[in-house]
């Protein structure tokens, strides 16, 4: 009887566990850092053209890489 | 300042889905959650029209006002973004966003509405700047690696546009300008204010 009483436990906390859900912890509104920030990664994952922390450098980017690759009027004229 | 904006060309929309595929893949979307969709007008009809609907980061963002817990915030780009952390899966944005943009996935213990998601503008959330935190809840932080959202950059045919506002308003005028129709933006009365929606001049941009 001790055996199965065990196994069954053991069964019951395998099935169980199943169940369980990622910690969860309440930390209030966090601060979000900038996007010209940047982050670690290099390129290729990190578009080339602009120096991470220079906000300046980022906007001119990001208006660059619309026209660039969203007008197609100035690909095609 | 940059202030980020979406705009769908309706003309151009050929309902292929590559912006849907493109953000899925992106972000590693759940399944049963998608941030973007194309919604086909009349369809069936002579003349019918799609558009690709997300987030629109709206200026004056309904979800921000009604969210009992605050877990909304704006990015200085206009980019809107959340908390998961403090996200209690209430429901309260998606009963108030007039695009349909929140979306909870079910894949929780019993099946409850979890936490909710939507587009990020490719901006992350308020984890550090591309770390694998980030990813897990938010998907990839693109703008901080100096990209611009994937589903705009993956639209086969341009139509859909995102980027810093003023530039891809001027991309959308000049092709207006140089097809002479088309002129209608969905949506864009409606996230960012304009006299064609019956704004008071000056009020948001």
């Amino acid at each position: 009887m001790r055996p199965l009483t065990i196994l069954g436990l053991i069964v019951l906390a395998i099935v169980l566990a199943a169940c369980a859900e990622r910690e969860q912890t309440a930390s209030g509104i966090k601060a979000d850092a900038a996007p010209y920030a940047g982050t670690s990664k290099q390129p290729p994952y990190m578009a080339t053209g602009w120096k991470p922390g220079d906000r300046n450098a980022w906007e001119q980017q990001m208006k660059v890489r619309t026209v660039q690759g969203q007008n197609d009027y100035a690909k095609v004229p | 300042m940059a202030r980020m904006k979406f705009i769908c060309d309706s003309e151009r929309c050929i309902e292929c889905n590559s912006c849907v595929t493109a953000c899925k893949n992106e972000h590693e979307v759940p399944w049963g959650v998608n941030r973007r969709r194309v919604v086909t007008l009349n369809d069936g009809v002579p003349g019918e029209k799609s558009i690709s609907v997300a987030c629109m980061h709206c200026s004056d963002a309904p979800c921000m006002a009604v969210c009992p817990t605050n877990t909304f915030y704006r990015t200085e780009e206009g980019v809107v973004l959340h908390d998961k952390d403090t996200c209690i899966g209430c429901g309260y944005c998606s009963y108030a966003c007039p695009f349909g943009a929140p979306q909870f996935p079910a894949a929780g213990t019993f099946g409850v509405r979890g936490k909710m998601d939507k587009c990020t503008f490719c901006a992350g959330g308020p984890e550090a700047n591309g770390s694998q935190a980030e990813f897990e809840k938010y998907g990839r932080n693109r703008l901080a690696e100096g990209k611009l959202p994937a589903c705009a950059e993956m639209c086969s045919t341009k139509a859909l546009l995102g980027g810093d506002g003023d530039v891809v308003a001027d991309i959308f005028r000049n092709r207006v300008l140089k097809r002479g129709k088309g002129a209608e933006v969905w949506g864009w009365g409606t996230a960012y204010g304009s006299r064609q929606a019956g704004q008071p001049q000056g009020g948001k941009s």
